[in-house]
């Protein structure tokens, strides 16, 4: 079998899913969610058996545009868990947007089937080396993510979120497209592949290619939230429902590194680009951390922290490192959807505010458990997934002898426990205002389980992900 | 069995979360934990030299990092400070009231840390281990501490976790100055390889500052010493204990382990540095602790002056001060522990640690009384006490370093003056015992009671041990020794 057929099965699974839920009325919603999680399940099972395409395969049809290397079928991988998760999340938020928006809920199927298409999107996205087909698979992320983030669109926060990330995501788009076709200007192709060859062969214009490269910096750095294309992050990141904000920060942001990671192999053949890299990177770090300091809620803290996180991933792409990025994006994703798990279930009770967080020792030791974990690896506390991104990420930096970025990250480092461990200190010793039990289902249970003992085995033991881009 | 020291308290904690009654599961991990460790003693091959009761397990093929433990000499003296002081401090906590399950969890968490950092002979799982008090520390006083325990706690976490992220990147750049095919995480392939290529001196002198600034925030060293007495006032006493007598000396450790050995260069380089530093330590900090006006804000600033004089026995460069640094930190880590034990058991009487508010205790809690004074002739370091032997073999290496008959060197100078630190810190160790256990007592406080009978046991063990190596020094130098002896006779 081979790699096309994965995304050909997540969109015929999200369509048939679109359009049994029309015919059937009566039914339980949840089921979609959950017929939806079996689906991928296959889908990821089936994934491990697919063929790697050879080095050596001539570049005709398809495979002018799509490739199936290591890391896109990792990263393919990668989408599939996440939205599965994402899933799961979704399942136990229902309730809410039942709270916020009456009329939408009844469509509440759509909200399910709709993170299959992103998923879709995500996994061409890891495998494009073409400029238009990296266009089209963004087009079909972020266009399914403005159904997603405004899907309560009676309730006026979800709304002016949905309205800021249309308008700035088209904005990206454009500054994307004008970019691409400069860079087509200057060399004629949109292929990555051989825009680096003409890249190398120097009979280029090099104004007009940087031109064109800091256009398509601008537009993926919209995606990935670097500063200073980040200012749509807290307004969306608060206002989306709760799972589209975990899959918006991480599987938007994976799909964006990848992506990042494949365009900057020609482009860093152009002068300065390096350097423009790790300016970004620096001021992603710094803006990052400040910003999250004083945030009293704890989605707009995490929004502010995902960015922040985008800064360290910055400083391995700045290093050029794949193996440390790409650790760093599971633990990302492990820690992320972790605290955005336990966020739903806490804040159907009380809040999103971190002072709602107060107590939860005493009312659930096992959230607050597994807040605990989320936030010391966030933190970058060793024997957790999140320490060890962060060393591989230093080591590659120092390698490559990066000062400046090294030593704001060290500071930012410690910015980062401080408001990580606010809501450690909340959980653990503020008095909260009842003893009331929080319920758990059993399985958000498992997965909450799953993900701490995935964050303590990738904290002892990374090999297993650094074998994965190997093979 | 190094494995077990590390496993059994984070066992014996996940089991205290589950369910099992707190304070015994603790006790019996601590006292397991103490009994195997004299076992080791008993098994520990003091001729071999290098590493013994190494374990290994492959962690990460490609960047070779083991989880691997192993001890020679010194680290087996660190795991018997380590398992002397947790069951002291985990016999001296007592009941509590507000969640005790987590409060024994938190201590045995750090507990295992800082087994697990002595233990280790690989670079990432010996910063690794230190790493995991960090978070129990925070909620030891964040949550049981008393004072103003929030401002402690961030004031604790936010320092340390600065300072380990700089030792991090001056470890990684330690690992990265050996050239490709040399490079290991194996502490033990690092040295030998360090015996064959020494480091370049110029890498040799930001790695060394970088480690002097990351391993000193960890000990207090002045000017980064801000951070201790708040925290050891603020912090319940046997969470003070654990973090004064044991966690502290993971920094200390590791300047003894890897940056006495590996940069010897650097070291020389930045030898004013450090002369200055530590006598900041010792004058300027002994003579804040003089000012204190209450017991356990003099003790935290005690034992930041008493890193002054490790520093002087590291800094002496020479076999018989390092050897005096490595006891002193083993005698240290007895006293200092004893020491917060007593002033915990006061405070809980009395509410209050103020010299002006205490008095005549002596009459109540005379055995309490006599144990603080035994660990108030070790601190100080009067004959026959495990401190006086280190410290005399301290000022004995640090005089002669650099020394030549014509002129004073300023390692003479700086010992001299260290010298001066004895009677700074008689004055107000001797005053404290003054002002708390003599005098008239209040007369609200007759009821006291004297320490209960169990805790005897602990006090017998920290006192008896300080005693012992005191007596017959010989014991610890003959086992630590070894570990020093390879590289400095290499290094001439």
């Amino acid at each position: 079998m081979s790699a096309p057929y994965l995304e050909a099965a997540v969109l015929v699974l999200g369509l048939a899913i679109l359009m049994f839920e029309t015919f059937a009325d009566r039914l339980d919603k949840k089921i979609f969610a959950y017929a939806c999680i079996i689906g991928l399940a296959v889908i990821l099972v089936a994934s491990f058996f697919i063929q790697r395409q050879a080095g050596s395969q001539p570049q005709t049809g398809l495979w002018r545009f799509y490739i199936s290397d290591q890391l896109s079928i990792f990263f393919k991988q990668f989408s599939l868990i996440t939205t599965i998760l994402v899933l799961v999340m979704m399942i136990d938020y229902a309730p809410a947007i039942r709270k916020i928006d009456e009329r939408a809920s009844r469509n509440i199927a759509d909200f399910f089937s709709l993170p299959l298409l992103t998923c879709a999107g995500l996994m061409y996205l890891v495998s494009a080396i073409d400029f238009i087909f990296i266009f089209v698979a963004l087009e079909l992320v972020t266009i399914s993510f403005f159904v997603l983030v405004s899907f309560p669109r009676r309730n006026p926060i979800a709304l002016e979120a949905g309205v800021k990330y249309l308008i700035l995501g088209a904005l990206s788009t454009a500054f994307l497209v004008y970019g691409i076709t400069w860079i087509f200007g200057v060399t004629g192709e949109t292929n990555l592949q051989r825009i680096t060859a003409a890249f190398a062969g120097g009979r280029i214009d090099n104004q007009a290619a940087t031109f064109g490269a800091v256009l398509v910096l601008v537009g993926l750095g919209f995606k990935i939230a670097a500063v200073p294309f980040q200012i749509w992050v807290p307004d969306v990141y608060q206002g989306a429902p709760t799972p589209v904000t975990a899959f918006l920060s991480v599987g938007s942001k994976a799909a964006g590194f990848v992506v990042l990671l494949r365009v900057l192999r020609p482009f860093l053949m152009l002068p300065n680009m390096q350097r423009l890299i790790v300016i970004i990177a620096l001021l992603t770090l710094i803006y990052g951390n400040l910003a999250a300091l004083p945030q009293n809620n704890l989605k707009r803290l995490l929004g502010y922290s995902s960015i922040a996180h985008g800064g360290y991933l910055l400083i391995g792409v700045a290093c050029f490192d794949g193996q440390a990025v790409t650790f760093y994006l599971v633990a990302y994703l492990l820690m992320t959807l972790l605290s955005f798990a336990v966020l739903i279930i806490v804040a159907q009770q009380t809040g999103e505010q971190i002072s709602d967080f107060d107590g939860l020792a005493k009312r659930s030791p096992f959230l607050s458990f597994a807040m605990l974990i989320a936030m010391v690896s966030l933190a970058g506390l060793p024997f957790t997934a999140g320490f060890v991104g962060k060393f591989l990420i230093f080591f590659v930096a120092l390698d490559k002898q990066q000062t400046p970025l090294v030593v704001v990250g060290i500071i930012t480092v410690a910015c980062g426990f401080y408001y990580y461990l606010k809501v450690v200190r909340a959980m653990y010793w503020q008095p909260g205002p009842s003893n009331q039990a929080v319920s758990i289902s059993l399985l958000s249970r498992t997965m909450m389980i799953l993900l701490i003992s995935a964050i303590f085995v990738f904290g002892v033991y990374p090999q297993p992900i650094l074998d994965a881009l190997k093979r | 069995m190094l494995l077990f020291l590390v496993l059994c308290p984070i066992v014996a904690a996940i089991l205290i979360v589950l369910g099992t009654p707190a304070r015994l599961t603790a006790l019996i991990a601590a006292i397991a934990n103490f009994l195997v460790t004299l076992f080791l003693f008993a098994r520990f091959d003091q001729v071999a030299a290098g590493f013994q009761f190494v374990t290994s397990f492959l962690v990460s093929a490609d960047w070779q990092i083991h989880l691997a433990f192993g001890i020679d000499g010194l680290s087996l003296f660190m795991l018997l400070l380590a398992t002397i002081v947790t069951v002291a401090a985990v016999w001296f906590a007592g009941k509590i009231d507000n969640s005790e399950r987590a409060f024994y969890a938190c201590l045995l968490f750090i507990s295992a840390g800082a087994i697990g950092a002595f233990a280790s002979i690989d670079l990432f799982f010996f910063y690794a281990f230190h790493e995991l008090a960090l978070i129990p520390t925070f909620l030891l006083i964040g949550i049981w501490g008393t004072g103003n325990r929030t401002a402690a706690a961030w004031k604790i976490t936010i320092y340390l976790t600065l300072g380990s992220f700089v030792l991090l990147i001056g470890l990684i750049l330690l690992y990265q100055s050996f050239s490709p095919l040399e490079r290991s995480f194996d502490i033990r392939e690092l040295q030998e390889a360090v015996a064959v290529h020494p480091i370049a001196a110029a890498e040799q002198r930001h790695i060394y500052l970088l480690l002097l600034i990351g391993f000193g925030i960890l000990i207090s060293l002045f000017p980064f010493h801000s951070w201790a007495p708040d925290a050891y006032a603020s912090a319940p006493a046997p969470a003070a204990m654990l973090h004064a007598g044991v966690l502290k000396k993971f920094g200390v450790y590791g300047l003894l382990r890897l940056v006495t050995p590996m940069l010897p260069q650097g070291a020389h380089y930045w030898m004013y540095l450090l002369a200055i530093l530590l006598l900041g330590n010792i004058i300027y900090i002994g003579l804040v602790t003089i000012a204190q006006k209450q017991l356990d804000w003099m003790l935290g600033y005690s034992s930041v002056m008493h890193m002054g004089y490790i520093f002087l026995g590291i800094a002496s460069a020479n076999i018989l001060g390092v050897t005096g640094a490595a006891a002193l930190i083993f005698a240290h880590g007895l006293s200092i522990a004893l020491l917060f034990a007593i002033a915990g058991q006061i405070r809980n009487r009395t509410g209050t640690l103020a010299f002006s508010e205490l008095g005549g205790l002596a009459k109540v809690m005379p055995f309490a009384g006599l144990a603080f004074g035994f660990a108030t002739f070790a601190a100080i370091g009067l004959p026959g006490f495990a401190n006086f032997a280190s410290e005399i073999m301290i000022f004995f290496g640090a005089i002669r370093n650099g020394w030549s008959m014509e002129r004073f060197h300023i390692f003479q100078i700086a010992t001299m003056l260290a010298l001066w630190g004895v009677v700074i810190s008689t004055v107000y160790m001797l005053r404290a015992y003054r002002s708390i256990f003599m005098g008239a007592i209040n007369e609200r406080r007759t009821k006291i009671v004297d320490l209960a009978y169990d805790l005897r046991i602990p006090v017998a063990l920290l006192i008896g041990a300080l005693i012992w190596f005191g007596f017959f020094p010989q014991t610890f130098v003959r086992m630590v020794t070894p570990a020093f002896r390879t590289y400095f006779t290499a290094a001439k």
